[in-house]
């Protein structure tokens, strides 16, 4: 296995950058918590009012399993490829933080829930097996509040208990990544496929929390800490691939440490070597029994969706769509379903370019999502544009209008004049715009092309830019 | 010492507010410091809500030890730690309780966070043992047996994590239960071990006893190691031991023991021998590893459990703050006493990096083993019987300031915690006025049996009729 990934990822470059990931996802579409019964349903809350004896870790409380938290850890592993393993415990890590309510955490050791696993990402040239080492359950601590905001000024903390006890899964990676944007790419193809598996709303702070390994030509490594987006992920690795080089270059050695990631910065701090590493004797939580879950994971299986890969490729051989159309159609679940609403109604392959590439680059534009844009009104569009009877210049304005100010593409059509001009009144424009321009023409005529443009341009403004361009260059030139 | 039956009589006659104002005032005349939290108020007023409640203990006064969360009255197991927390939801037994209409009167003392076998570690001061106030009355549920030996209340609840309830039992000359590991829902119980320990009931006799244990014994969801299903265990309470079969772990004869404890635990046997059970020394060879491991495993639970406690949310708050790390510490410095510092230390080690393939795991093996002895011996027999304690109680202050002595007398109680199974210590004989426990344990789950033996040997004895002279 080892050999055969190593055969897969060379070394990119002398640097030999080896990056593994720890990701910590909130399986926040559970209705309730990890151990306990109260609501995951806090985010509009005040403070501390989803909390009971049990996520306060009261004296006298007792944990008690979340079964429809294994099921949706099983159905991560899974999607991981993953081995499920037979039985599943539960252990204690132990360590004084103000948001750990009990001094330990109830996490997983020795037989984690899902492990051995891989999922395959985009590389500079062509897919990438990336393996998952293991991913195993735990609870989430309480949430910090710093007066002020930072934890260096502040005099003072308040703590929310209302995220203790939520369900996390810590997904952990080999050292497979080799550079920052492949980590990116690891991440994005991860939301995606929680996304898909509907356990985990990766929008909501908090969500998915990233812990990075990295080291340069086999050295020491480095723990950064305290990542929240995967933009932050990628700044945080580029920043400590400068620092490590430089530190090598100036003849100094990496040492093995926790960094903690200042977004606000960019930079990474360090946060304890690890001669000051913790010692978290891990031992069995005794209040919690072995459970056998050797039997779920083939029934689990079967209710398994259609994950992304999966789709791509049905894309690609149902609609005959581009790879890199089939790859931005499924990279986000509610896009890849409304695409196939409207390929469902209109061409395909139209419905891609029209999806994939404008309207997708719209809504990025707009840092919205698909939710804005109606299914029925791209049908609409795309049939419109099929039928050829308004440009694309238009098709574009068309989207953009409803972006801006709602209203459907017929009314917009309608109403801003978009339909495609008459063919006399462009062929008597086309006319006017040759014999009231001879210099141009003859400039043209005399080798300088681009001459062309200004009287395609009049021809635009006297059509008032409902001719299409490609048509009416082709008319002047079988006129002069 | 009162009974239930006793109790209930008067209140007939009287009222359940009357008697329990009159358990009241006892309690509060009393200076054994066996309870160190009268709950008056509560218990008037439920009491009083009580009228005609169908419940079979209903207006039964009960002391609670003071590691069992009690809604709305503070619980502080016996620790400076826990001053002042009251606890926001009463403990699965409390409920039962409830249910079941006892009332409860008082927090009964403990060794701090259950941790010993005199009741002496309590931030609150040693309860005295109502046989000789100058004796300990066994730990770490000594406020529990000492408040009935006393004749304060009918019953009471311990918790034995390795001996604490059957210690005291013995000591004071009551009857203690150690239920099977499971039977007993621990929510709401503060853990020290947590795989170890089992809250138990504590009265005068066995028929008393078993009442109790009725009420509080079940499932309860909110405990994952609690086993589903409910049984009558008064129908064991049946006078009967013909053709019973007895096992006598020579190991639990070691070198220390008494040889009048010896003597009471020999004739109790041959009373059940002469009642028609019948009789043979078995082997328990692991018996000599089980106190070592006992210590290393429940150690390092406690390591764990008592992390918690760190002042932020409840309890004790010292007079300034300062950043997280230093006022944690000066917390728990001030707040724990010396044992309790001393277990969390040693629990620690234990579980550290590079020692705890040396104890902790190598305890763990050690658990197995004896609770294959127990298979072992309990295939062929039974019950098996043996002292409760090697020797009756010891003086106050004898060995408090020699933990490994005092560790010692747990020798015959720690291997039933290592093995779940279930075990009764009851009185069977004195020593220079002192009371001797007899213990008799079964196999898992099958507590029917040593209560039958138990009550077999009560009904043809005379034992729990005796009553200390309370001052």
């Amino acid at each position: 296995m080892l050999e055969e990934s190593l055969k897969l990822r060379p070394y990119l470059d002398e640097t030999g950058v080896m990056i593994g990931l720890e990701i910590h996802v909130q399986l926040n579409k559970l209705n309730t918590k990890i151990f306990c019964g109260c609501s995951l349903d806090y985010h509009n809350d005040e403070p501390n009012t989803h909390t009971c004896p049990v996520c306060l870790g009261l004296p006298g409380s007792l944990p008690v399993l979340n079964r429809k938290a294994v099921e949706y850890s099983i159905k991560v592993g899974l999607a991981l490829n993953c081995t499920i393993q037979e039985h599943t415990q539960f252990y204690r890590k132990n360590y004084y933080y103000p948001d750990l309510p009990k001094g330990f955490q109830i996490t997983q050791y020795d037989y984690p829930i899902a492990s051995n696993g891989n999922i395959m990402i985009e590389g500079e040239e062509g897919e990438i097996r990336i393996r998952i080492n293991r991913a195993h359950m735990e609870e989430d601590p309480g949430r910090l509040v710093h007066e002020g905001g930072s934890i260096e000024h502040s005099k003072y903390t308040f703590i929310d208990y209302n995220r203790s006890g939520v369900a996390l899964l810590e997904i952990v990676t080999e050292p497979d990544l080799r550079s920052p944007k492949e980590a990116r790419r690891f991440l994005d193809k991860l939301r995606n496929i929680l996304e898909y598996l509907d356990v985990s709303d990766t929008t909501l702070e908090g969500s998915m929390r990233v812990d990075a390994n990295i080291s340069l030509s086999g050295g020491s490594r480095s723990e950064v800490k305290n990542i929240s987006s995967h933009k932050g992920a990628e700044r945080a690795l580029l920043f400590e691939i400068v620092r490590q080089k430089n530190l090598l270059r100036r003849g100094g050695t990496v040492v093995q440490e926790t960094r903690h990631f200042d977004e606000a910065r960019g930079v990474t701090v360090s946060l304890r070597t690890k001669e000051e590493a913790h010692d978290y004797r891990y031992f069995p939580e005794a209040d919690l029994v072995p459970i056998r879950v050797a039997d779920w994971g083939p029934e689990i299986a079967k209710t398994l969706p259609e994950l992304p890969d999966a789709r791509r490729q049905r894309f690609i051989s149902t609609y005959h769509i581009t790879d890199d159309h089939a790859k931005s159609l499924t990279s986000e679940k509610k896009v890849a379903e409304f695409y196939e609403e409207v390929a469902g109604q209109v061409d395909p392959k139209m419905a891609a370019v029209w999806i994939a590439d404008v309207l997708k680059g719209e809504l990025n534009y707009r840092d919205i999502g698909i939710d804005a844009f109606k299914v029925e009104d791209m049908v609409q569009l795309v049939s419109v544009l099929s039928e050829d009877k308004i440009t694309e210049q238009s098709g574009i304005q068309v989207i953009r209008t409803i972006l801006n100010e709602g209203g459907s593409p017929d009314k917009i059509i309608e109403s801003d004049g978009l339909l495609k001009a008459e063919g006399d009144i462009v062929t008597t424009a086309v006319e006017e715009a040759i014999s009231e321009n001879p210099q141009p023409i003859a400039d043209y005529l005399n080798g300088k092309s681009e001459a062309l443009n200004f009287v395609v341009g009049q021809v635009m403004k006297k059509t008032k830019g409902r001719a299409d361009a490609k048509l009416v260059r082709e008319l002047i030139l079988k006129k002069i | 010492m009162i009974t239930v039956s006793q109790t209930i009589k008067a209140i007939k006659e009287s009222s359940a507010v009357e008697v329990v104002e009159q358990c009241l005032e006892g309690i509060e005349n009393s200076n054994n410091n066996a309870i160190i939290k009268v709950t008056r108020d509560e218990a008037i007023n439920a009491a009083r809500k009580l009228n005609g409640h169908p419940g079979p203990l209903a207006g039964v006064p009960i002391a609670i030890k003071d590691n069992i969360s009690t809604k709305g009255m503070e619980t502080t197991c016996g620790s400076r730690i826990l001053s002042g927390y009251v606890p926001p939801y009463d403990a699965h037994v409390i409920e039962r309780l409830k249910v079941a209409g006892a009332i409860v009167v008082g927090k009964a003392n403990m060794d701090e966070f259950a941790m010993g076998t005199s009741t002496e570690s309590s931030y609150y001061g040693p309860t005295l043992n109502p046989w000789d106030p100058e004796c300990v009355p066994g730990g770490s549920s000594g406020g529990s047996a000492a408040t009935v030996a006393a004749g304060e209340v009918p019953l009471a609840l311990g918790s034995d994590t390795g001996g604490s309830v059957r210690c005291p039992a013995s000591y004071c000359g009551v009857v203690g239960l150690k239920p099977t590991y499971g039977v007993i829902s621990r929510y709401g119980l503060i853990s020290y071990a947590n795989s170890l320990e089992q809250i138990g009931p504590i009265a005068s006799n066995v028929e008393d006893m078993t009442m109790l244990f009725n009420v509080i014994a079940g499932h309860d969801p909110r405990d994952s190691t609690s086993v589903p299903g409910e049984k009558d265990y008064t129908n064991a309470l049946v006078n009967d031991v013909e053709g019973l079969k007895i096992g006598v772990p020579k190991e639990y004869f070691g070198e220390g023991t008494d040889l009048a404890v010896k003597k009471s635990i020999w004739d109790a046997v041959h009373t059940l021998e002469s009642l028609g059970a019948s009789w043979k020394e078995v082997e328990m060879p692991h018996t000599k590893y089980a106190l070592a491991a006992y210590y290393v495993i429940a150690m390092s639970e406690a390591s764990s459990n008592l992390a918690r406690f760190d002042g932020m949310r409840y309890g004790l708050r010292l007079e300034k703050d300062h950043d997280w790390h230093t006022t944690y510490s000066e917390i728990r410095a001030a707040g724990f006493g010396e044992e309790v510092k001393r277990r969390i230390l040693l629990g620690t080690y234990a579980l550290s990096a590079g020692y705890m393939d040396k104890y902790y795991l190598k305890a763990l093996k050690v658990r197995t083993l004896v609770k294959q002895d127990f298979e072992r011996a309990l295939k062929d027999n039974d019950v098996l019987i043996a002292p409760t304690m090697p020797a009756p109680a010891f003086k106050l202050g004898e060995k408090i300031n020699d933990p490994l002595t005092l560790y010692l007398a747990d020798v015959n109680t720690v291997p039933i915690n290592l093995a779940g199974v279930p075990s009764i210590s009851l009185p069977c004989g004195f020593s220079d006025g002192l009371p001797i426990g007899l213990q008799i344990m079964g196999r898992h789950f099958d507590e029917e049996t040593i209560i039958r033996t138990a009550y077999t040997f009560e009904q043809n004895t005379d034992f729990h009729t005796k009553t200390p002279e309370v001052a």
